[in-house]
């Protein structure tokens, strides 16, 4: 018999002050700008300063990300790492490849190149836990975390591990974001987070983040929820996607109306967040949720969405700046999230209520 | 001799992101490797290039490497005597 796969812990590393614990969106980071940064918790105090010296942002972030989680879920190691990442360790690249065009190909020193790796994270992650087990980052642009999280969900299911670590971790490089404004996927203009959906221009507000969580298939009285169902597409018409979701839907035995919450990944692009609205018109009788006004928008940003799903599921409340409309719901048992990034590498991701 | 010292110390914090030291943290004394500054074999060749690219030195021979990177006293001992540059 297939085993049910249950949120044990979550960390998040975001532009708002999500690295502290029971932090939930109380008190908000309120940006005006078209490229926002993480606020960083103290790497220091999670990572020996031996260990740090070679790490880029985006390493720590992930290293220091997968120990508030697995501090969260009261374990020291765990069977596998799974990663998920868009863009991997893109400051290192970029460091590495500026050295050789700098340096017209010669003095090319090796710390950069070997970190710029997208697999940096998940190796530097298990080499602090000392785990030996199963090791593999998903690198698919905005389906990145969801691989990751399929992969895990089969293995948990399958009883193949017991405690797998997941999360989707993301870094802003300099010279990325400047070819990003370049071709108009970063907005021209700064935008204030509460303004994000109503912009009414072209491209996203960029940012970065970590996002890590522990999945388990024992079921414990801590968990946050249960992670029900994950599919993905790499394209699909704008009109395909709420065929798609009813069909996804009926294969979780569900209604529209069984839905308690819907999350959905608008970043204010006037061209793609089309996407998005024509669920929201289908799902006008559900409360609704969105989040990259709070974290930006980066290829693993739907694992911010994850952890403020299984947040809602434990603490039974969405934050009031999350909230996309004015519906109410006393109990939250079932929340589905969609996301997408310029119409394609779609994910449904379906939680429930432990 | 003292001026290269103090450069070569700033140069090592800032290739080998020594973030938490500063120049008067070194000792020019100091073991570099091992039980001293506590740098690697990544380290070695991090500053093998640094020898090249700032001194214009090419050691052909890694062997040499573990007297020359001894301490910051006989980094600055060999590079004054085979600078090029």
């Amino acid at each position: 018999m297939m085993k049910k796969v249950y949120i044990q812990s979550v960390a998040s590393i975001s532009a708002q002050k999500t690295f502290e614990k029971d932090y939930f969106l109380e008190e908000i980071e309120d940006y005006e700008a078209n490229v926002i940064n993480v606020i960083n918790p103290v790497y220091k105090d999670y990572i020996p300063p031996a260990a740090a010296r070679r790490m880029a942002k985006g390493i720590k972030m992930g290293v220091v990300a997968s120990k508030i989680a697995l501090h969260d879920a009261g374990l020291e190691s765990v069977d596998a790492v799974i990663t998920g990442t868009g863009m991997g360790c893109v400051r290192d690249s970029e460091k590495f490849v500026s050295a050789i065009i700098d340096n017209d190909e010669q003095y090319l020193t090796p710390t950069s190149f070997i970190q710029s790796t997208h697999n940096t994270v998940g190796g530097q992650i298990a080499l602090e836990l000392q785990c030996k087990g199963y090791n593999f980052t998903y690198v698919h642009a905005s389906n990145s975390f969801e691989s990751a999280l399929f992969d895990a969900k089969l293995q948990l299911e399958l009883n193949e591990e017991k405690n797998i670590l997941i999360g989707g971790v993301d870094e802003l490089g300099d010279h990325t974001t400047k070819i990003n404004k370049l071709i108009n996927h970063i907005k021209a203009e700064a935008v204030k987070s509460s303004e994000l959906l109503v912009s009414n221009t072209t491209g996203a507000v960029y940012g970065e983040g970590a996002n890590f969580f522990v999945l388990s298939n024992e079921k414990k009285d801590t968990c946050y929820a249960e992670l029900a169902s994950v599919k993905m597409f790499n394209t699909l018409a704008e009109e395909e996607v709420l065929q798609e979701f009813k069909l996804f839907l009926k294969e979780n035995n569900l209604k529209v109306e069984d839905i308690d919450l819907l999350v959905l990944g608008n970043n204010g692009d006037i061209e793609f967040d089309g996407y998005y609205n024509n669920l929201s018109k289908e799902f006008n009788n559900t409360q609704q949720a969105y989040y990259k006004h709070l974290c930006g928008e980066f290829h693993t940003a739907s694992s911010f969405a994850f952890w403020l799903a299984s947040k809602v599921l434990k603490i039974q409340s969405l934050p009031e700046v999350a909230k996309l409309n004015q519906k109410t719901i006393a109990t939250y048992k079932t929340v589905l999230l969609y996301n997408q990034y310029r119409g394609e590498n779609h994910s449904f991701t379906l939680l429930k209520k432990c | 001799m003292d001026a290269l010292k103090q450069e070569l110390k700033e140069n090592i914090i800032e290739q080998l992101n020594l973030e938490d030291m500063t120049t008067e943290d070194i000792a020019n004394d100091d073991m570099l490797f091992g039980d001293g500054l506590g740098l690697d074999s990544i380290d070695a060749l991090e500053l093998i290039v640094m020898l090249d690219k700032s001194y214009g030195i090419k050691l052909t021979d890694p062997k040499e490497g573990r007297a020359i990177f001894e301490s910051i006293n006989t980094m600055a001992a060999y590079i004054t005597e085979h600078r090029t540059k």
